[in-house]
C-alpha cells in the first residue's frame, strides 16, 4: 500500500507496535469510513436506499450512516431514482452546493439512462448529462446489497486517489472544475440537453 | 342508483336549457357518460351535486381526451337506374369530423355510497377555443386535476383560479398529451429498441448515421 517501505519490513514493526502509513493513506482511510451521503430521495430507488440504511442491511458498517440534510455537510450524492426534467437543474444545483471532495452515485436505471422511461418527453437520460458519475449502479430498483457494493466500490475508489503527483485526485487540482453549469427550463427541453463537458456517450462503430 | 337514462331525463328537467346526450360506451365496462353543453355545465354539475337523490358530492377523477380530426367513412347500397336498368351500386360518403379536446369528470355519492357517474365536455376545437367552463366552484377537488389537463392538453379552463402549469416547467410550451406532439429529438442509443424506437432509430441513423446522444452535443461525443 504505502509506496517507499518495505511490506514485510513494515508487517514485522507492526508486530512490535510501530505502525508505519504514510500521509495519503491515513487521509483516504479516514475518507473512506466517513462517507457521508447526501440525504434526499427520488422514486422507489430511495425506499432501497432507507433500506440501506435501515438496521438489516445497516450502512453505518461502512462509515456511511450519517445522512446529511445538507449539501454543504455532504461527501456523497446518491441519485436514487428517476430524474424528472424539471427535477434536473436542482439535483444539479445540489451538486454544486456540495463541498470537494464529493462523489456521485447513480443508482438504479432511471438515474443512469432515464430507465423505462427513456423515451418519455419528462425524465432526463441519465444525471450523467450534467455530473460526473463515480459509480452506475443497475437495477429496478437494486437490492441494499448492490447499493453497498456500490458503497465499496466507491470506497476502493477512493482508497487509491492520490494526493500528488500528475495523477492526484481531481479535487485536489485547481485545474478541474467542481461546479458544473445548472441547465435553464426552455420552451420544449432542458438547455442545454447535456452538458458536453460532462457527457461523453457511447458511440457505435458502423462498418 | 339509477339509470344513466333517468338521471338524464331528470337533469333536462331541473335545468331546461341544458343539452345532454348520452355517450354509449361499447367496451366491457360499460361506463356510459353524460356528454354536457358548456353553456349550462356548471348548472347541470351543481344540480348533480346537490340533487338529494344522487348527492354527487366526491368528484374523483377529472381526465383529458384528445380527438383528432378525422373523417368516417361510410359504404352504403343505393339503388341506382343505369342506362335504364335499375342497379344496386355503393356509394361511399365522407364525413369530416373536426378534432376536440374531451373533460372526463368521474363522480361519486360519499353520502349514498353510489357512482360512479360520468360526465363530459368538448372543447368547440382544439386551436384557439380549447376552453371550458372550470367546475371548480362545484367540486374542489376538480382544482389539480384541472391544472393538470391545461398542463398537458392545453385546454382552458374558464373560472378557474389558480390555472398554471403543474407538472411541466412554467416556461414549456407544448403540451405533452396531445396526440400530434413531438418529442425534442434526444434520441439516444439504445441496445434493445422495439416498436417506435426502432423506427425513431432509424430515422435518426439515416440522417445522421456517425453520431449518437442529444441534438447538439455530437461533437463532444466524437471518439479519442
Amino acid at each position: 500500500m504505502s509506496e517507499g517501505i518495505d511490506e514485510v519490513l513494515r508487517r514485522e514493526l507492526q508486530r512490535q507496535g510501530i505502525w508505519v502509513t504514510s500521509m495519503q493513506e491515513l487521509y483516504n482511510w479516514g475518507r473512506k469510513n466517513s462517507i457521508w451521503p447526501l440525504q434526499f430521495g427520488l422514486a422507489c430507488c430511495a425506499i432501497e436506499m432507507i433500506a440501506t440504511a435501515a438496521s438489516r442491511y445497516d450502512i453505518a458498517r461502512f462509515g456511511g450512516e450519517v445522512f446529511r440534510p445538507s449539501p454543504r455537510q455532504a461527501d456523497l450524492m446518491i441519485v436514487a431514482g428517476t430524474v424528472t426534467k424539471k427535477m434536473a437543474p436542482q439535483i444539479v444545483r445540489l451538486y454544486n452546493q456540495m463541498a470537494d471532495p464529493k462523489y456521485v452515485i447513480a443508482m438504479g436505471a432511471c438515474a443512469i439512462s432515464g430507465g423505462p422511461f427513456k423515451q418519455g418527453y419528462n425524465v432526463l437520460k441519465g444525471i450523467d448529462r450534467y455530473i460526473p458519475v463515480d459509480v452506475y449502479i443497475p437495477g429496478c430498483p437494486p437490492r441494499p446489497e448492490a447499493l453497498l457494493h456500490a458503497f465499496m466500490e466507491l470506497q476502493r475508489k477512493i482508497d487509491e486517489q492520490k494526493l500528488s503527483g500528475s495523477d492526484k485526485a481531481a479535487h485536489l487540482d485547481p485545474e478541474q472544475p467542481s461546479e458544473f453549469p445548472v441547465p435553464s427550463f426552455g420552451k420544449h427541453d432542458l438547455e442545454p440537453p447535456a452538458n458536453p463537458d460532462v457527457f461523453r456517450p457511447m458511440v457505435i462503430e458502423r462498418g | 342508483m339509477e339509470a344513466l337514462e333517468q338521471i338524464k331525463a331528470r337533469v333536462e328537467a331541473a335545468v331546461p336549457a341544458a343539452k345532454i346526450e348520452i355517450v354509449q360506451n361499447a367496451s366491457p365496462s360499460q361506463q356510459h357518460s353524460l356528454m354536457i353543453d358548456n353553456e349550462h355545465a356548471r348548472d347541470v354539475a351543481k344540480w348533480l351535486r346537490d340533487d338529494p337523490a344522487l348527492r354527487l358530492d366526491f368528484c374523483s377523477d377529472v381526465t383529458g381526451v384528445d380527438w383528432l380530426d378525422r373523417t368516417l367513412k361510410k359504404t352504403i347500397k343505393v339503388k341506382k337506374v343505369v342506362d335504364g336498368e335499375e342497379k344496386e351500386v355503393t356509394e361511399t360518403t365522407e364525413e369530416k369530423i373536426p378534432g376536440y379536446i374531451e373533460a372526463v369528470y368521474h363522480l361519486y355519492s360519499m353520502t349514498h355510497k353510489h357512482g360512479p357517474v360520468i360526465i363530459r365536455m368538448r372543447t368547440p376545437d382544439r386551436g384557439e377555443n380549447s376552453r371550458l367552463p372550470s367546475l371548480m366552484p362545484i367540486w374542489r377537488s376538480a382544482e389539480f386535476q384541472e391544472r393538470e389537463i391545461f398542463d398537458l392538453y392545453g385546454v382552458k379552463f374558464d373560472g378557474h383560479p389558480d390555472l398554471r402549469r403543474i407538472l411541466m416547467w412554467d416556461e414549456f410550451e407544448d403540451y405533452p398529451m396531445r396526440k400530434d406532439y413531438r418529442e425534442p429529438d434526444d434520441y439516444e442509443y439504445e441496445p434493445t429498441p422495439h416498436d417506435d424506437v426502432v423506427e425513431k432509430a432509424k430515422r435518426y441513423y439515416a440522417s445522421r448515421p456517425q453520431s449518437d446522444g442529444a441534438e447538439g452535443i455530437v461533437e463532444g461525443a466524437k471518439p479519442a
